[in-house]
């Protein structure tokens, strides 16, 4: 079985009860609970799966709704097209976690090439088991299949959980007894064969060729030559995409954070894995929250209401990062902040979260660097601190490149380890700048063209020293065009408890034709 | 009496097993780990500003303490720390410190309106970690404000910042945190200087937007410095007199290199009445008249 081979190796991972499997994805608490699937137009529901437990209760496929709800304890879903896309999107990613050479056969079963993985893992059996460990963490119980024979692989992994080698030259014997539905013949065929009382693969391979040709035409043979096991065929390869979407439709409309943030973090959990499966990180979130509408706007049957009805408000939140983050609980307790910060104004109703993968970054800190903070610690303390004074007050600031005094924008912080730089650049030291933001109102008294007393902020001082004006202006070709005149003064100010001399830069501002004090020297 | 004592100490050394480690010894001194202010007489009087504990310097507006903020942040951010800097009041100038020599895109900026947001915003930089320098400015804030923040707040943010390589500054008007500093200095300014005797236009090296304030001069007096224990002295004491006093140290702060040049080479830091440099404005009269003088 596990006998080194020559020539190249396919392997199929198939998801038994896909449809079951994707909603159990979304909730896993639904996986120890009889659970139905219904599907079809609004008024008329229909079972179309159901697991094992409820079964065993007695529900049939093709039940309607109010005939399922009847049983006790059955767990009743909707299918939603999204989680099926979601959850099939996972099973590729587990695929392509182990070899770009990937066919997307059909929504339930992926095929791939195990060409070098065994100079990774070993043998077959440790590979087999690697993606079966790989697909449980992704929250599919999967069927493993291996063959040399790509239609081998896939029908073995059809047939038994697994994992399943089928050794070279053996696989005429594995499919003899193997049901003829396995090889998924045409309704007409398996018809016909029916009728002939053929069941098993054995009996199909027993056949005439030739005979079978003229009677059931070429589709008969590519069954026949695959129930010999030589029916061998190519890989169709399905270029790797980097979408990377999560679904969540709730029954009943969530309203506080607390249980929305419970939701957020499966959603995260299910995407960092997908994530770390291809080596991959997040650099952006973006969480698209569909809103219940009002309970006012239910009874409002004025014709805008009536047209917007059909489309419920939706909220919009993007989380940036610095650097791709992994860690699912950073990017939930992040996400909760930005929540926290500004939340959606009505119930949840479904949730939506893409993720913009980018490379995880590897770093390999310096012995001899200054130390930094821990980047992910950082990003969560600048967020709440984000929270406390404001997102835009917050990070390092980045000069503008005009004349206009006080110019400035805050840009986001990031720290990194950087060599210490030659000291020797730093000029003496200078004298420091206060900013009083915004700049306060003045009332100036002048003598002789000199400022000789100062009001502004319920203080007054008597000038003892003032040095102006200096002109400037800018951006006058602009509607927002500035034009001042500066002064530096030294006011003896009457404080609350003492009398201090301070110095001050007060400035005219000619459009507006008042005066301020921009701020102090200390 | 011996064997009970002795008894004493089993129990209670094994009631602590696990957690304290030696319960009747007392912890070793650590030994301090200066970084330089940036300014050269401060650095000779108190060697530096100490790690993981917190320095306070306080004084009244225009005393220094900014100039200060600024040469300790350029120094700190050319050193390749990462620095923070909870600004109370929202008073930084990012463009003076960048004359000053401050790293801008090393230093982390949060402005608040208020002591809370100042005291939660360091409060989460302190238990976030990793940052080597973390000043929290509330020189622009009330005095009366800051005298009722409770002195559990400032032992809270000793114990925060032990054990730890952050320099945690406080600058105010006044002293709060009191023995929960290890380094508490006092600013004063002694004196402003003013020109127009060499420049008549504006240049971008001059820091003041009426490109007039050449600088001041301030001095510093250590207060309380639990790396000395020598009797300090006091600004308004003897030692005054002569710039030599212990504890005391005296510089300046310039608003260009031409100033700091020339500051460093008179003894008087006020140019005297006579000599004082005639404004912009009466500069301009002047001229005005003579050429209302000359013929034609």
């Amino acid at each position: 079985m596990g006998s080194p081979r020559t020539g190249m190796t396919f392997c199929a991972i198939f998801v038994p009860d896909f449809l079951l499997r994707a909603v159990e994805r979304s909730e896993p608490a639904l996986r120890n609970k009889p659970l139905v699937l219904l599907d079809g137009p609004a008024p008329t529901f229909r079972v179309i799966a159901v697991n094992a437990m409820a079964c065993a209760l007695g529900v049939t496929l093709g039940l309607t709704k109010a005939a399922a709800a009847e049983f006790s304890g059955v767990e009743i879903r909707l299918r939603s097209k999204e989680q099926e896309a979601a959850a099939h999107a996972a099973l590729l990613d587990a695929a392509w976690s182990f070899s770009p050479r990937v066919e997307n056969t059909a929504q339930d079963i992926v095929l791939l090439d195990l060409a070098g993985l065994t100079t990774l893992f070993g043998s077959y059996e440790n590979v087999t088991l690697q993606i079966k460990s790989r697909c449980t963490a992704l929250g599919f119980d999967v069927h493993v299949g291996v063959s040399e024979n790509v239609e081998m692989a896939r029908i073995s992994a059809y047939a038994r959980p697994g994992p399943t080698i089928v050794p070279a030259g053996e696989e005429a014997r594995f499919l003899e007894s193997l049901a003829i539905g396995l090889l998924s013949p045409s309704r007409e065929l398996a018809e016909v064969f029916n009728q002939w009382g053929i069941v098993n693969c054995g009996g199909l391979a027993a056949l005439p060729v030739l005979s079978l040709s003229e009677c059931v035409g070429q589709e008969g043979v590519r069954l026949h030559a695959i129930a010999n096991g030589k029916g061998n065929r190519s890989l169709i390869i399905a270029e790797p995409t980097h979408l990377f979407e999560e679904f969540l439709e709730l029954d009943d409309a969530v309203e506080e954070l607390e249980p929305l943030s419970f939701l957020l973090g499966r959603l995260l959990d299910q995407l960092c894995v997908r994530l770390s499966a291809r080596a991959l990180a997040v650099r952006t979130i973006q969480l698209q929250l569909e809103l219940q509408p009002g309970f006012e706007k239910a009874f409002d049957a004025s014709k805008e209401q009536l047209r917007t009805k059909q489309f419920p408000e939706t909220f919009y939140c993007t989380l940036v990062l610095p650097r791709p983050v992994q860690d699912a609980k950073l990017l939930l307790k992040l996400l909760r902040l930005r929540l926290q910060a500004s939340s959606p104004k009505a119930p949840v109703q479904k949730i939506q979260m893409r993720a913009e993968p980018d490379r995880a970054l590897a770093i390999q800190c310096g012995l001899f660097l200054a130390a930094v903070p821990d980047p992910d610690k950082l990003e969560l303390t600048l967020a709440r601190i984000a929270n406390v004074v404001g997102e835009n007050n917050v990070g390092s600031p980045e000069l503008l490149d005009c004349h206009k005094p006080d110019a400035f924008r805050m840009q986001r912080f990031s720290a990194s380890e950087q060599a210490a730089l030659d000291p020797k650049e730093i000029e003496d030291s200078k004298i420091g700048f206060r900013a009083i933001r915004p700049r306060v109102p003045a009332r100036v008294e002048f003598q002789g063209g000199q400022p000789v007393h100062i009001w502004f902020q319920g203080k007054s001082g008597k000038v003892v020293h003032a040095s102006g004006p200096w002109r400037c202006s800018g951006e006058w070709w602009q509607e927002r065009g500035w034009q001042e005149d500066a002064w530096d003064l030294e006011v003896r100010v009457a404080g609350e408890d003492r009398l201090w001399s301070a110095a001050y830069c007060i400035v005219f501002d000619s459009l507006e034709k008042e005066w301020f004090v921009r701020g102090s020297y200390d | 009496m011996r064997s009970s004592t002795a008894s004493l100490r089993l129990h209670v050394k094994s009631a602590l097993a696990g957690r304290v480690a030696s319960p009747f010894r007392l912890r070793e001194a650590r030994v301090p780990v200066f970084v330089p202010t940036g300014i050269a007489a401060l650095d000779e009087l108190v060697g530096g500003l100490p790690r993981g504990s917190l320095t306070e310097i306080y004084g009244p507006p225009c005393s220094g303490k900014t100039s200060i903020l600024h040469s300790a942040l350029a120094s700190r951010t050319w050193s390749s720390e990462v620095c923070a800097l909870v600004d109370a009041q929202d008073a930084f100038d990012p463009s003076g410190s960048q004359a000053s020599g401050v790293l801008l895109q090393r230093l982390l900026w949060v402005r608040c309106r208020g002591l809370e947001q100042a005291f939660r915003s360091l409060d989460l930089l302190l238990h976030g970690g990793g940052f080597g320098f973390i000043a929290l400015d509330l020189g622009d804030v009330a005095v009366r404000q800051v005298r009722k923040v409770p002195l559990n707040v400032w032992f809270r943010l000793r114990r925060a910042v032990e054990d730890t390589s952050t320099v945690l500054l406080v600058l105010s008007q006044e002293s709060n945190a009191k023995s929960c500093a290890s380094l508490v200095l006092r600013l004063e300014k002694e004196a402003s200087r003013w020109s127009l005797q060499k420049r008549k236009s504006a240049e971008a090296a001059f820091h003041t937007p009426g490109c007039l304030l050449d600088g001041s001069a301030c001095l510093a007096e250590v207060v309380r410095s639990h790396q000395r224990h020598k009797k300090l002295h006091f600004i308004d004491g003897l030692n005054r007199q002569d710039g030599s006093a212990e504890g005391i140290a005296r510089f300046a702060v310039n608003s260009d290199q031409y100033a700091a040049e020339e500051m460093r080479l008179e003894s008087g830091l006020l140019p005297l009445q006579e000599e004082q440099p005639k404004n912009r404005q009466e500069e301009l009269e002047e001229e005005t008249q003579e050429r209302v003088k000359k013929p034609g």
